[in-house]
């Protein structure tokens, strides 16, 4: 009798736990995103755009491209993107030819328009905005959860990220790390500071950054602080680097006076500009620009 | 202006009221083929009409997506005519302008605000995604024009209140570029706010406009004795016993209000302001009442065509629309200029 009760217990115990996985399993997958909106599906989504260069590489890095059905126009990696459909800029999308794909999700930057409309138009959409290595890791994390990638994967693929990261660290001389370095972002000139993504990065590789994170991600300088501060490697992208010898006192930099000018084309530049899952691949490319430029 | 057209004869008026309303009639049916054409433009085509009936997202593109920004085009249009009409007839200036007052910059920095805003402290991000970067533009853009009446100290002196309109629009200016490099990578979602789109609107903006739009039409015709009188001259319309004072500030409420609006919903959009009372004034010489109502129908079937062209002309993608504005009513005013001149 006794042994029947508890035997009656544990089946009530049982059947309790039953129907909690089971309406777990009913209220299928949500993510919460950058903007702290829960997002819900019944089943993982399979037709999803992307609206953010970052986020599509993220995509893609999870080993889910084949389910982009569209992009942003800046979005050119990898290659097997090329022919989806280009639906406008994250700024200003197309909000028709987006409708019309019936994506299951739309994954784009926080500071898009168009979240809002999309939502009215009963679009599910996941605004996730990655600006430091930390939130790299945070985002492949959140993208995993809605393609359904499992977490061990997911962090299999950040341990690799890392570690690449690291060894392109540890791949670089002694001496280098004292090297101080200016990374231009745009010609304003615009620096990337040390509390920004690249900075991040040229902090992992041990060198100095001219930029303090005082001033902020990527603050507006006045060229004579760079000059100022005679920093010993440039980094900068072609189609900003036009006329950068030329600008008053940027003769004198030792950078440019002893030609140590880490020039990358366009598709570098993208590597390292964006904070997503290339990032050890940026990394990469600051240290072999170290190794041949660094006094 | 047409001082003639207020005391001519009365064989004349009546041949000259007949001539607004033929106008009227003509832009309410230009408006209507470019609403039809509206529903069948964009990057999927016709094809979303055919199959609307058995596709669900065909239909949602027609009825959800495309319908309402064409609606929304005429509305905001309507909106800037309007304001455009009341602008010229209250300053006495055929060159004055919907953003004369400062209203475009005022909008300007709610739109940097909010965007450097957004994500730098979750409350702030909470709050201003509520708000909504319209909400932002709107606020701007009365802020501006109290603070542009504040410096003019009242409405009474035109020229005043232009200058004021002036520095307002190039201080608001220098505080958004301000604003803007100390948070760059809002950079590209101003620029996209200063191009202006008519892409996003939805029904609810177009039922904010068009309430909006017929309370300031309203209020506009109402107050069309005034603009009137003013087109005789300021001291003609105090001796016709007007109380220019309250009136005036009533008329710029109006033209705030109607300017505001539309930036919100649609961003900067250059010219349809301006070229739609001139564009009225081209075909007919009549009162403010027509004018305010001829120009809003003017500036809505002129901001339809231009979305429709900006949807078309590059499919499937697409152009902003206030890059289209700008060059057509550009092109329109040299010829206006040159016309004048010649």
């Amino acid at each position: 009798m006794k042994m029947s009760k508890r035997l009656g217990v544990l089946w009530v115990f049982l059947a309790g736990w039953g129907l909690l996985l089971g309406s777990a399993q009913a209220a299928g997958l949500q993510v919460t995103d950058d903007r702290g909106m829960t997002v819900r599906w019944d089943a993982p989504p399979q037709r999803i755009v992307t609206l953010l260069p970052s986020l599509t590489e993220t995509v893609c890095e999870l080993g889910q491209c084949h389910r982009l059905v569209g992009v942003d126009r800046y979005s050119n990696w990898p290659a097997s993107i090329a022919a989806l459909p280009r639906l406008g800029g994250g700024i200003d999308p197309n909000v028709e030819a987006i409708v019309a794909l019936r994506p299951d999700v739309v994954l784009l930057a926080q500071s898009s328009r168009v979240v809002q409309r999309l939502e009215s138009l009963g679009l599910k959409v996941v605004a996730l905005e990655p600006k430091s290595h930390a939130d790299v890791q945070r985002v492949l994390d959140q993208v995993a959860r809605v393609v359904g990638v499992d977490a061990q994967a997911t962090h299999r693929i950040w341990r690799n990220i890392d570690a690449a990261v690291s060894a392109a660290a540890q791949s670089l001389p002694a001496h280098v790390k004292n090297a101080r370095v200016y990374f231009e972002v745009n010609q304003a000139p615009y620096g990337a500071g040390t509390a920004s993504f690249i900075g991040e990065t040229l902090t992992r590789l041990g060198v100095q950054n001219i930029v303090p994170a005082s001033l902020g991600p990527f603050p507006k300088l006045n060229p004579e602080f760079v000059v100022r501060a005679n920093p010993d490697v440039i980094m900068v992208g072609d189609h900003n680097f036009e006329g950068m010898a030329q600008r008053p006192g940027w003769r004198g930099i030792r950078a440019v006076r002893e030609q140590r000018l880490c020039v990358f084309p366009e598709a570098e530049s993208d590597v390292l500009v964006r904070p997503g899952p290339r990032m050890a691949e940026a990394a990469r490319l600051m240290a072999r620009c170290l190794q041949e430029k660094a006094p | 202006m047409n001082t003639a057209t207020l005391h001519s004869p009365l064989t004349d008026a009546r041949a000259n009221s007949a001539r607004p309303l033929w106008l009227a009639v003509g832009l309410v049916l230009g408006g209507a083929v470019l609403a039809l054409l509206g529903l069948g433009v964009g990057s999927t085509g016709l094809e979303a009409v055919w199959n609307m009936l058995a596709d669900p997202v065909a239909a949602q593109i027609v009825w959800e997506i495309r319908a309402p920004r064409t609606v929304g085009a005429f509305a905001a249009g309507a909106l800037l005519g309007l304001a455009g009409a009341v602008a010229q007839g209250l300053f006495r200036n055929p060159l004055a302008d919907p953003f004369l007052l400062g209203s475009a910059s005022g909008a300007s920095l709610g739109v940097a605000l909010a965007l450097a805003g957004l994500g730098v402290s979750p409350f702030a991000t909470q709050w201003l995604v509520r708000l909504g970067l319209t909400g932002a533009a709107f606020a701007g853009a009365v802020l501006a024009v109290l603070l542009t009446l504040a410096l003019a100290r009242g409405v009474q002196h035109t020229l005043r209140l232009l200058l004021a309109g002036v520095v307002v629009g190039v201080v608001l200016g220098a505080l958004t570029s301000l604003v803007t490099l100390t948070a760059p990578d809002t950079l590209p979602a101003m620029q996209a706010f200063m191009l202006g789109s008519t892409g996003f609107v939805g029904w609810a903006s177009c039922g904010l406009m068009g309430s909006i739009g017929l309370v300031c039409l309203l209020l506009a015709a109402g107050l069309s004795r005034v603009l009137d009188g003013l087109a005789l001259g300021e001291s003609t319309a105090l001796s016709l016993g007007l109380p220019l004072g309250p009136l005036r500030a009533a008329l710029v409420a109006v033209l705030a209000l109607a300017t505001g609006t539309a930036v919100a919903q649609t961003g900067l959009i250059a010219f349809v302001g301006l070229a739609a009372p001139h564009l009225v004034r081209a075909v007919v010489k009549t009162t403010h009442a027509w004018l305010v109502l001829l120009a809003s129908l003017m500036g809505g079937v002129l901001l339809m065509l231009a979305d429709t062209l900006a949807r078309g002309l590059l499919a499937p993608q697409e152009l902003p629309v206030g890059v289209l504005t700008a060059v057509l009513g550009g092109g329109y005013l040299l010829w206006l200029m040159r016309k004048r001149v010649g």
